[in-house]
């Protein structure tokens, strides 16, 4: 789960890492009076989305007078941004962070991430901050620094120093930079983040070390024991095909090809997506209904895929372990009856109670076109497809 | 032949008198595992399902002499059953349950360091389907009757894709020694490359198909391995040739978010150390077939 800039500021500065004087703005005059508040005569007004990138789309301005921050914020809210991380569908910017202008001395780059190899928390550094990681994994590859954590004992003052002084920061500043490392690595553990990053870190003309920029995630495993984290959740950022599966426990990702899939276990579910590309078609989406796939599950997940205007065929691949493929054939029906299914639906059952599952899915009378095996499927979904969207353009 | 289970394998299961744990303790017995009870704090001293139900796992071990065990637990309480296996002298625990903390696996796999490497426990999972040594024993949710028994060994993250390659295999009559579900979370008990090894050793393998998936650097790390220490064939898969970079697939694992992690980049390093891979998902069968008999051919 992500969170705003605002928000991930906000947790750091408990965990004693300087960030610049800011305040929330959610119309162009409370951003005028926000920079009031602050101070000074220069500040930012920066987009509040789950992106990086904003600078280059337009979403972070430097002003230096009310009007121009009326102007900005104006030019902003309301408006979807379009970063290279947005995809082009972009995200709404519903909420505007105003903060005092920063001297910049020079720019940092500092990222926590779980290591999956070693199974620790690994801390990522550069003295090129402000690039994205990966342009400076392109570009200095030589100037990153990279430590990880022992879990039994937790991050030490020392790795801490080790990374301040391989950055080249100052002698003054060192105490400071192993307080801002050490208070990312506790926040990372005690809100169980999967990811942190301050990119730039930035040694300020008046000798302190800010945090300019920072964005968090959560592990999303473990939202039950962070409820402070979960309320910082921002569905407005999210793919509304996704937050309403979401919500009705589905796990859900919306893409961009026309054939719908109902599947479970997120493994067969790639393979059939696959199988679907091979027999070439696209599919919609990713579609894992889980491990007790009740008709209700059913009928839920065909709302869920339906909601996509695109979907121009359904696929359900249910290969029945614990589930029961009589279930899920009762699932699939009461969903035909109750939600109604507009376009051609391609089933194949496997498993627990096949023959049975099978057998209700023919004495329906409903129109569904049967499959076997899971490459028969594939074909039959793609050829249902082809054969509706060609009437559909017609 | 298998690899970690078999029949006369002793094996306790925590979370026994929940609902899922229950169900799945019912089915394992009757398809012959050798359950010898179970653990639920508060409740030791009762008999459920017609065996003892302990408070600690060390109380069951004492008792039953179990050496395996099967965790049901919930998410916020399993990271600490497994070490609670790990200290009781458990020496293989497959859990089951979907939905713990990174952080707490960590904690989960350090804490197992603390032992010796001759003492330590294997650990398969979590969110994973489980094991099953074909005709011998099962521990986990799969549905027994789609494995022949075999000389095939089967490691995948997936449930659902193991039962699938398992039911065509099935139906060109190959079986299966053991098939493994190392699980879909980041960090795991065990890797692709801790089975293959088991399965390199094992008298009753004769090849092993693995069925990788986008994300993490287990297939990798196993083709490596396999090239360099494996005279067994290989035959992979990996799913999410569909999958977009940076968007979570529904296993927490299942994420592109490093060179090498993608479903093309991966089957490119497997090509590079010889594996064989299975061109799409409805081959799993017919790839294992024709290996096969390209080993008999050359025998």
């Amino acid at each position: 789960m992500d969170i705003h800039e605002y928000q991930a500021k906000e947790l750091l500065s408990r965990y004693q890492i300087h960030i610049p004087r800011g305040g929330l703005a959610y119309s162009p005059e409370q951003a005028a009076y926000r920079a009031r508040e602050i101070g000074g005569d220069r500040w930012v007004v920066k987009a509040q989305v789950h992106s990086g990138a904003r600078g280059k789309a337009g979403g972070i301005r430097i002003c230096s007078s009310d009007h121009e921050i009326v102007e900005a914020a104006d030019s902003m809210l309301g408006r979807t941004l379009v970063t290279h991380q947005t995809g082009p569908q972009g995200k709404l910017v519903s909420r505007l962070y105003v903060e005092e202008a920063m001297d910049i001395e020079r720019e940092i780059y500092i990222g926590f991430v779980l290591d999956r190899k070693l199974e620790r928390i690994m801390i990522v550094a550069s003295s090129s901050g402000g690039m994205e990681i990966e342009e400076i994994a392109e570009a200095e590859p030589d100037s990153i620094i990279r430590a990880t954590v022992d879990p039994g004992v937790g991050m030490q003052d020392f790795q801490a120093r080790e990374i301040a002084f391989g950055l080249g920061i100052d002698n003054a500043l060192i105490g400071r930079a192993t307080q801002t490392l050490l208070g990312c690595y506790r926040s990372f553990v005690d809100y169980d983040a999967s990811m942190l990053e301050i990119n730039p870190l930035v040694v300020t003309k008046r000798g302190d070390l800010v945090a300019l920029d920072a964005k968090m995630s959560f592990d999303e495993n473990a939202l039950f024991r962070r409820p402070h984290i979960a309320e910082m959740r921002d569905k407005s950022q999210e793919d509304q095909r996704e937050t309403f599966a979401s919500d009705r426990g589905l796990s859900y990702v919306g893409l961009d090809g026309n054939i719908g899939c109902i599947i479970n276990g997120a493994g067969l579910a790639m393979a059939t997506m696959d199988m679907i590309k091979i027999a070439g078609g696209e599919p919609a989406n990713f579609l894992d209904i889980g491990g007790g796939a009740s008709p209700e599950r059913v009928a839920k997940s065909f709302r869920a895929v339906l909601r996509d205007k695109n979907v121009e065929t359904i696929l359900v691949n249910i290969f029945a372990g614990i589930n029961r493929c009589d279930w899920v054939a009762e699932g699939v029906i009461k969903a035909l009856r109750e939600v109604g299914v507009p376009v051609p639906l391609v089933v194949r059952l496997s498993g627990t109670n096949m023959e049975e599952g099978r057998r209700i899915l023919a004495e329906s009378g409903e129109d569904i076109i049967v499959a076997e095996t899971l490459a028969e499927a594939a074909d039959k979904a793609v050829s249902a497809w082809r054969a509706f969207s060609a009437n559909k353009a017609a | 032949m298998s690899i970690l289970l078999d029949k006369n394998t002793r094996v306790i299961v925590q979370g026994f008198t929940g609902k899922i744990g229950s169900f799945h303790a019912d089915d394992m017995k009757r398809y012959g595992t050798n359950v010898v009870g179970g653990v639920t704090p508060g409740k030791g001293g009762l008999t459920h399902l017609g065996l003892p139900v302990f408070n600690t796992v060390k109380g069951a071990v004492q008792e039953t002499g179990a050496h395996a065990s099967i965790v049901f637990v919930p998410p916020p309480f399993a990271a600490d059953s497994i070490m609670e296996a790990a200290d009781a002298g458990i020496r293989l625990c497959v859990c089951i349950t979907d939905g713990i903390p990174s952080q707490d696996m960590i904690r989960v796999k350090r804490y197992m360091r603390r032992y010796r490497f001759e003492d330590r426990m294997t650990l398969i999972g979590p969110n994973c389907a489980g094991m099953i040594t074909p005709g011998e024993a099962m521990m986990g949710i799969m549905p027994g009757s789609i494995y022949l028994p075999g000389r095939i060994g089967i490691v995948g993250r997936s449930g659902t894709l193991g039962y699938e390659a398992a039911s065509q295999m099935k139906a060109l009559g190959i079986g299966v020694s053991t098939s493994v579900g190392i699980g879909g979370d980041p960090v795991n008990g065990s890797s692709f490359k801790d089975m293959l090894e088991l399965f390199e050793n094992d008298p009753g393998t004769d090849a092993v198909l693995m069925i990788g998936e986008i994300g993490g650097p287990q297939e990798a790390e196993a083709a490596l391995w396999a090239s360099n220490n494996m005279k067994k064939p290989l035959i992979a898969y990996i799913a999410g040739l569909s999958a977009p970079k940076g968007r979570r697939m529904g296993h927490a694992g299942a994420i592109i978010s490093a060179f090498g992690e993608s479903a093309q980049e991966k089957v490119e390093i497997l090509k590079g150390a010889g594996v064989t891979i299975v061109p799409t998902p409805s081959s799993f069968g017919e790839t294992v077939a024709n290996v096969l008999s390209a080993m008999s051919k050359a025998a």
